[in-house]
């Protein structure tokens, strides 16, 4: 009686799966992903009076073929993994179409509990649904629940477990796709019947229809076995071209018709509509939302408003880590005595770690915003109004909401903006969006912006920036473009998308969304992050002075009639000691490739150390131009020192800003990359593609600037 | 028997019945699982601000596609609408 018991649950996207996963295992749950591809699992566990059970929430899918990597990830657990139940979460005011994936796991044969979820719409829409009728129809227990308050949980894990404990065999659903079909299927199932390890635990008949509908996976399947495959796929062969020939159509389709054929036999019995088809009140809203002018207007409100409310809301948070982080530095500098290792765990590991973490605050509203506007519904309007502007430059309506994180309207991060990227399904302009993100203006940049732009563009300060932002865009889209004519050339996915009713979020789901991302970013400077900073902190620290160059410094301090005098001195000792470094000497050896650009040593030391965190960039400089510490909020004085500073103009302070907005992503973003495509190929790739477009750039406006007479 | 146009020529709020899927592979697979099969009622309920994609109404809940797509997609428009 108390053995384990393990749940999987299937349904459509949209249906209330994660709010019926929510619903049954509250926090006790994991986010990971499956090997390989980025679609998400998660796991939890419930305890149904004291027998623990495993919940696994298996991807939102429309259907059980072997196209997209959800659909193969959930098909392929259910085959391989055999939980002892699936639990379909079917949306009730829909249930025309979600039980088209219901059909197909009876097909399959899992032992089934349908989960009629959302009653509550379903009736507000006037549909009424005869449950015990669907029951004895599916032949499977059906649970009326409204998962997002909590109705009827209990009663589903209840028959879930009773059904788990009948020991159900698998029981495949054969249900008539037309006359050709089904004798092509009855041939093709006689072939394939014989030993079962051959078919594993499947059916002959599921096996035999999956042929016919040309499932590649099973062909494939079938195909280890030459002498097998060369009497199954003439059969096939020969069923397709006669229902071609007859019915001017693909197998498949054929099958595809039955079903609903099939389906639409259950729902004429069970489902009564009081109302014709009609708009309610999320068409309504519609009318506005994505009218031809309140659209885009509310669309843009909305953007602007999430940034209003991520830096208000985080602004006290992130002073907090920053307090704490300093706190904890000062702390460590007074337990330690001086020398490298404090200088390794001050400089290196809290102000490294410290600076990606005191971004957490940020991020976490970040995702929280985002997770309103995918909870509502709305994103998906987002993707309609923007499609056909981003497909112009083969992205997808979908990628507007990842460049925006990214920093599309300013003060975004590349590495959420990155992850964003999961809601695009069409691989290549998914891969695309991922390499124009660390296009847009992230967070990390404006400083570097405001510092420049207070030393040369005093007069024109909001212009410049919104300039900076249009020429964020501009470079963004058309980079996309040429990957999209080069790299990643080839035809566009269907975009064919479901818009889902506009919903009310929940906290509870909100506050769960938000906290996983958040936990993942967190996770991650907790570890590769580290391991860089502690990287740049060396190369920044080492060799520094010999003993003599040191106590030369010292004397020639010691001797320093004024203190100011005095801390003028330390600021030039700081800068050069610096440029002794590793990090210094390859700056110096960079100006052989920059000065065409009109970047000094000093400038390089700050990029290279960017590519560590952007927010470097200015507290390099600072030290560089011998400042010694520089207040990265407040870099006034250094701007004022930059203005003075020979060498230095409008011209070529634009130049580094061009270089900077575009240059090698930072490495939290790399890393991001390379988790989200599955391999450092493409974070390498981003690396060199930024990295020589803004040197291009960079190259074109100075020279051409100088050719101008600008300089 | 009113003749079959394409999904593309539908304006909002006319209803239609779909009499054809005139495209295979990933398309038309994406469209059959959504819904579109042939014999299905849809209804248009608008179109984005720059007139591509289109939303239609179909099995009660909305869809929405590129106007490419909807050139497959091949309707017998409801008289009178």
């Amino acid at each position: 009686m108390s053995r384990p018991l393990t749940i999987a649950l299937a349904g459509n996207p949209n249906a209330g799966k994660t709010s019926v996963f929510n619903a049954l295992t509250g926090a006790r749950q994991h986010v990971g992903n499956y090997p390989g591809v980025t679609v998400e699992y998660k796991e939890g566990s419930v305890q149904h009076h004291g027998r623990p059970v495993q919940v696994v929430d298996l991807p939102g899918t429309y259907s059980l073929t072997a196209y997209s990597p959800e659909e193969l990830v959930a098909r392929n657990y259910l085959i391989g993994q055999r939980p002892d139940v699936v639990v379909d979460v079917v949306d009730a005011s829909n249930l025309e179409r979600n039980l088209y994936l219901t059909v197909q796991l009876m097909e399959l044969g899992v032992p089934l509990v349908v989960c009629l979820n959302m009653v509550d719409v379903a009736e507000a829409k006037g549909l009424k649904i005869d449950a015990a009728k669907l029951s004895r129809m599916l032949g499977a227990p059906v649970v009326p629940t409204v998962a997002r308050s909590g109705r009827g949980m209990d009663e589903l894990l209840q028959a879930a477990v009773e059904l788990a404990d009948s020991d159900p065999e698998w029981t495949p659903l054969e249900i008539s796709y037309g006359t050709d079909v089904d004798q092509g299927a009855a041939e093709v199932s006689a072939l394939l019947q014989g030993p079962q390890e051959r078919r594993g635990l499947l059916s002959a008949h599921w096996l035999a229809v999956k042929c016919l509908e040309g499932d590649q996976e099973v062909i494939a399947h079938v195909e280890q076995t030459p002498e097998l495959a060369e009497r199954v796929l003439p059969v096939c062969r020969r069923v397709a071209s006669h229902v071609r020939s007859t019915m001017d159509d693909e197998p498949e389709s054929v099958i595809a018709d039955y079903r609903y054929g099939f389906i639409m036999g259950i729902t004429r019995q069970v489902m009564v509509s009081e109302r014709e088809m009609r708009m309610d009140f999320s068409d309504k809203l519609d009318k506005v939302l994505t009218h031809r002018l309140a659209g885009p207007l509310f669309l843009f409100a909305v953007l602007y408003a999430i940034y209003e409310f991520v830096f208000w809301a985080s602004a006290s948070p992130v002073v907090w880590f920053e307090k704490f982080f300093g706190w904890l530095g000062g702390a460590v500098s007074a337990v330690l005595p001086e020398g490298v290792l404090r200088s390794l765990i001050v400089s290196g590991v809290i102000d490294g770690v410290g600076g990606v973490l005191g971004f957490a605050p940020l991020i976490a509203f970040m995702f929280f915003a985002i997770a309103i506007m995918e909870d509502s519904g709305y994103m998906a309007r987002v993707a309609y109004i923007m499609d056909r502007v981003l497909r112009i430059f083969g992205l997808h309506g979908n990628s507007v909401m990842a460049l925006i994180v990214g920093g599309g309207i300013s003060g975004g991060c590349a590495v959420p903006g990155v992850m964003a990227a999961r809601t695009l399904k069409d691989p290549k302009a998914r891969l695309a969006t991922i390499l124009t993100v660390p296009f847009m203006n992230c967070g990390a940049k404006l400083p570097v912006f405001s510092l420049l732009i207070a030393a040369f563009f005093a007069r024109h300060q909001a212009e410049m920036l919104f300039v900076l932002t249009l020429i964020s865009w501009g470079l963004g889209l058309l980079a996309a473009k040429l990957l999209r004519v080069t790299v990643l050339k080839g035809e566009q996915a269907p975009f064919v998308m479901e818009l889902p009713p506009y919903r009310a979020p929940t906290l509870k789901g909100l506050v769960i969304h938000t906290w996983e991302r958040t936990w993942q970013y967190v996770k991650k400077a907790g570890t590769m992050i580290l391991g860089v900073s502690i990287l740049m902190w060396a190369a920044m620290s080492f060799p520094g002075l010999d003993a003599s160059q040191d106590a030369a410094w010292q004397a020639r301090m010691n001797a320093a009639p004024t203190p100011a005098a005095r801390s003028e001195l330390a600021s030039a000792r700081a800068s050069a000691e610096l440029a002794g470094t590793l990090a210094g000497q390859a700056g110096q050896a960079l100006t052989v490739i920059t000065a065409p650009l009109g970047f000094d040593w000093r400038t390089n030391v700050a990029l290279v150390g960017g590519f560590a965190a952007k927010e470097v960039i200015v507290s390099t400089m600072g030290v560089a131009y011998s400042l010694g510490e520089v207040d990265t909020e407040h870099p006034a004085s250094l701007s004022q020192r930059l203005a003075r500073e020979p060498g230095w103009s409008p011209l070529a302070a634009f130049a580094l800003m061009v270089f900077v907005m575009v240059y090698a992503p930072c490495v939290a973003t790399l890393v991001m990359i390379r988790k989200e495509t599955g391999g450092w190929g493409w974070a390498m790739f981003s690396l060199a593609y930024n990295t020589l477009i803004a040197y291009a750039l960079a190259l074109a406006v100075y020279q051409g600037g100088l050719l101008l007479g600008l300089g | 028997m009113t003749p079959s146009v394409s999904l593309r020529q539908l304006k909002p709020g006319q209803r239609a019945v779909v009499k054809k899927i005139g495209t295979g592979g990933e398309l038309g697979r994406r469209m059959r699982e959504m819904g579109l099969v042939p014999g299905t009622t849809i209804q248009v309920i608008g179109r984005a601000p720059l007139k591509d994609p289109v939303a239609i109404k179909l099995r009660g809940y909305n869809l929405t596609l590129r106007n490419n797509e909807a050139d497959h997609i091949l309707v017998e428009p409801e008289t009178g609408s």
